[in-house]
């Protein structure tokens, strides 16, 4: 029973709600020595893994420290610039830690407003008339299950492969949707979802289906 | 279950007529006009429509509508949902694009009587509001209307809808 996270998106395409729920945390840290057997890049502002896969670090993570400190972009915490620190070999032996990158709120805003155009590009291209979009999306490490309500809005969750029975927690997240976002009157529609409120209930019923399945809710 | 549901706690329906009465009550004190009352009245009625639809689709899982006697019917169920009144739909016009709800009684005006100076008041104009605004949601554009009212000293109160279009361009993708 695992759920990855759940994505609510307005009728016009923005992201009005996400949270992550369970994204087991990948992380290694590894003594190097000079030279240093692995091919970092830098691209989109992080510091990954080129080539070079072995235990625990694969091609795509990401540079999180350097000695324990951190890196933000390519940039140590103390200024010193990634690229210099590891190839001067006075600095080695080097610890470096690396994990899976995450997610900026602004990378979630981008994909939650591309997933939009997909969606109805699904539907058009139905050979038959009247389709819904998107509703499952499977690929070899998880399922994204969508739920278009009538009035536009699409409820997203991101699952396991083997999660099934997805549908009926999109109708949950829905109805704590019209409870505790649209009943608050000081939420306005269509803007981002902080409520409270929402957020316990959602991640109560989240626990509950954690441990006692998808059936107890 | 950790969460309480809704709609196993049911209100006295006096209170939501007091809390009405207070509501319109202290809007026709701070309007001079009882017309800009009634106005009010159906924007409030609007904004909680576009609202409530939500509650309702998510609580009751119905599908769209195909013609007007299916949301008739619908609308039917939302007042038992939300008045705890079954209103009969009657009236509907030859071309089958109005119809009219029949309330013979309204937990809002339980407890009301009108004053003379203020006899084009429309006290009801809120539900009026809110099946615009929930219908308006579902990409169909109605009017709707106070016809007879009981607190006019009709025998009924009766709110009739009309239905304009369909809103097409609002109609998300993978819908229309």
């Amino acid at each position: 029973m695992v759920i990855y996270g759940i994505y609510i998106v307005s009728k016009s395409g923005g992201l009005i709600f996400n949270y992550d729920h369970t994204l087991p945390k990948i992380e290694s840290e590894k003594r190097f020595s000079y030279p240093l057997d692995i091919k970092l890049s830098y691209e989109n502002k992080k510091v990954s893994v080129e080539f070079g896969q072995r235990e625990g670090l694969h091609v795509g993570h990401v540079l999180y420290a350097v000695n324990g400190v951190p890196v933000t972009g390519r940039q140590l915490d103390d200024g010193r610039e990634v690229s210099e620190v590891i190839e001067n070999k006075e600095n080695y032996p080097l610890t470096l830690k690396f994990g899976r990158p995450k997610m900026t709120t602004n990378e979630k805003i981008f994909l939650a407003s591309m997933f939009y155009p997909l969606f109805a590009i699904a539907s058009q291209l139905s050979p038959e008339p009247k389709s819904s979009g998107i509703e499952v999306l499977e690929a070899d490490t998880f399922k994204l299950h969508c739920f278009q309500t009538l009035t536009g809005v699409k409820v997203m969750i991101i699952v396991d492969k083997t999660q099934i029975g997805t549908e009926v927690l999109l109708k949950k997240v829905y109805e704590l949707y019209a409870d505790y976002a649209l009943k608050n009157p000081f939420y306005s529609l269509e803007m981002p979802i902080r409520c409270e409120l929402f957020d316990t209930n959602l991640k109560s019923m989240l626990e509950q289906v954690d441990k006692n399945g998808i059936a107890s809710i | 279950m950790s969460r309480q549901r809704f709609d196993t706690k049911k209100v006295n329906s006096e209170l939501v007529t007091l809390t009405y009465g207070t509501l319109v009550a202290q809007m026709v004190k701070d309007f001079d006009n009882p017309d800009d009352v009634s106005k009010q009245l159906d924007r409030i009625g609007y904004n909680m429509g576009i609202r409530l639809i939500e509650d309702f689709l998510s609580k009751t899982g119905t599908g769209r509508c195909l013609d007007l006697k299916d949301t008739a019917d619908k609308i039917q169920s939302a007042f038992r949902l939300y008045l705890g009144v079954q209103p009969n739909v009657v009236n509907w016009s030859p071309a089958g694009d109005e119809f009219s709800f029949i309330l013979d009684s309204n937990p809002l005006t339980e407890l009301v009587e009108l004053p003379e100076d203020l006899k084009q008041l429309k006290y009801c104009n809120i539900i009026c509001g809110a099946i615009r605004g929930a219908l308006e949601m579902v990409q169909l554009d109605v009017q709707s209307w106070v016809v007879q009212d009981q607190l006019k000293g009709d025998q009924n109160t009766e709110i009739r809808v009309k239905f304009i279009r369909r809103l097409e361009d609002a109609m998300p993708a993978g819908e229309e």
